[in-house]
């Protein structure tokens, strides 16, 4: 499957999906129905700029911005890290 | 030996042996329940009323669970709803940090009740489904009248906008029903449904011989999920449980002995998993006598199956022992007499062939006669 997300597409995350701050295992976890997903720290960098009003493209450009990494390359790796979550249902976009 | 008491010590050690943290937390708040599935997975002596935990030391336990590293919290039962407490411990599971999950039957949640539930923080609904009409609804769960009510709490989990699975209990006597049911968790707008083949612990045990599905319903109901899986992609999660007692290799029981999670009985006793109380070899604790952190790392039953020491052979040997561990304890208990052997339905187990007649037997047998759930005596 290849990881694409449209740039002009919002990610949200819907009801019952929510960032959690592990305190007894120092990290972030993407809580959801019956799932407790453990992210690593991009994964974390990601979701963090989803507030449901942000577009896809935005994100991307700010993520590339923050990291120094080129834009086409971020659009690859989060496009395919939100698709995954796409398809569990832990993410939708509008 | 553990040095301190206090749960960041205990934590610290455990850590130093290898034992992970928890992260879901099966609370069976009573094992009153409306419905009388013959299936059910509670163990055949109920819990009575007056044994249970009261609200206060609920809400103390859930605050244990999250200093344990507990992420997930699933109110179940019997009927969760049976409690009159239920809002108020949603509330403080969700004040407490956890993910909070409500398995329930419908029966005994009201629209007002619901809206309760919602203002309390309720992060999702888990709705069992005995059958896709009530012909067969009312009569697997021996409750006339309880599929309208269902229909009718799925209604309003919808229109609240609880995110909802819808968990599909199948046998041989629905197992037809299977394509419906997943229809029905589309229409009712469920992200999630859970197909799982009757499990064979608790009251099912009973029931083998009415309830074991068909080799050949089995590789059916396989191939219905495999395609509904592809056809649903990004609109309905379909988790699945396979026909126990027809497969070739055994469970992942609990993700693990003492690994994963862990289950509080209605009384307060703190089990590995729900059928951990047919083996009647361990000694349980209770939260009412110690700190859920101190249960977990040094429990006896918790330690009990952990790590690889106490399996036999041909799990010692087997390149699968980290993978499955050696299957499930308590159906171990079940069908070979002795909790730590290997699992019988692992076909390297001694009594594979064995088992496979008695499934063989069980699923074809004519007596469909079904034996229901007791509820707990009163007091």
């Amino acid at each position: 499957m290849t990881g694409s997300v449209a740039p002009e597409a919002v990610p949200v995350l819907p009801r019952g999906v929510r960032l959690h701050y592990d305190r007894v295992r120092d990290q972030w976890v993407l809580l959801a129905p019956e799932r407790a997903v453990a992210l690593d720290a991009i994964g974390h960098a990601i979701l963090k700029e989803i507030d449901g009003s942000r577009a896809f493209g935005s994100i991307v450009r700010g993520l590339a911005e923050t990291y120094g990494a080129p834009e086409d390359q971020v659009a690859q790796d989060a496009g395919g890290f939100l698709r995954g979550l796409m398809d569990r249902r832990f993410l939708e976009t509008i | 030996m553990m040095d301190g008491t206090r749960p960041e010590d205990l934590q610290a050690e455990g850590k130093r042996l290898g034992i992970p943290a928890p992260i879901a937390m099966l609370a069976e708040l009573t094992h009153r329940c409306p419905l009388s599935c013959p299936y059910c997975s509670n163990p055949l002596e109920l819990a009575r009323k007056d044994r249970e935990l009261d609200t206060e030391t609920w809400v103390r336990v859930f605050r244990e669970a999250a200093d344990l590293g507990i992420l997930q919290l699933h109110l179940s039962g019997g009927e969760p709803a049976s409690r009159r407490d239920l809002v108020e411990l949603v509330s403080a599971a969700r004040e407490a940090g956890l993910y909070t999950n409500l398995i329930t039957s419908g029966i005994g949640l009201s629209q007002r009740r619901l809206q309760e539930l919602d203002a309390a923080g309720l992060d999702h609904v888990q709705l069992s489904l005995q059958g896709t009409d009530a012909e067969m609804a009312d009569k697997i769960g021996g409750y006339k009248g309880g599929f309208k009510r269902k229909m009718q709490v799925a209604e309003w989990i919808k229109e609240i906008g609880f995110p909802l699975t819808l968990n599909a209990v199948v046998h041989r006597q629905n197992l037809h029903q299977l394509p419906r049911a997943i229809e029905m968790a589309l229409e009712m707008e469920a992200r999630r449904i859970e197909v799982a083949i009757v499990q064979f612990h608790g009251w099912a045990l009973a029931n083998r011989n009415a309830l074991m599905p068909t080799k050949t319903q089995a590789a059916e109901a396989s191939r219905i999920v495999a395609e509904a899986r592809k056809a649903h992609k990004g609109r309905l999660v379909l988790d699945y449980v396979p026909a126990d007692y027809h497969s070739d290799y055994p469970k992942r029981c609990m993700g693990g002995w003492g690994t994963t999670g862990l289950n509080i009985a209605p009384d307060g006793e703190v089990l590995p998993c729900h059928a951990a109380q047919t083996i009647k070899t361990l000694r349980f604790d209770n939260v009412r006598a110690k700190n859920l952190s101190e249960i977990w790392y040094s429990g006896a039953a918790f330690n009990a199956y952990r790590g690889e020491d106490w399996m036999q052979e041909p799990c010692r040997s087997c390149e699968f022992k980290k993978k499955d561990f050696g299957g499930c304890r308590c159906q171990a208990m079940a069908l070979a007499g002795d909790p730590a052997a290997t699992d019988p339905v692992c076909i390297k187990s001694p009594l594979d062939s064995e088992r496979q007649a008695r499934a063989e037997q069980f699923s074809t047998s004519e007596d469909t006669e079904l034996t229901f759930r007791a509820q707990p005596s009163s007091a």
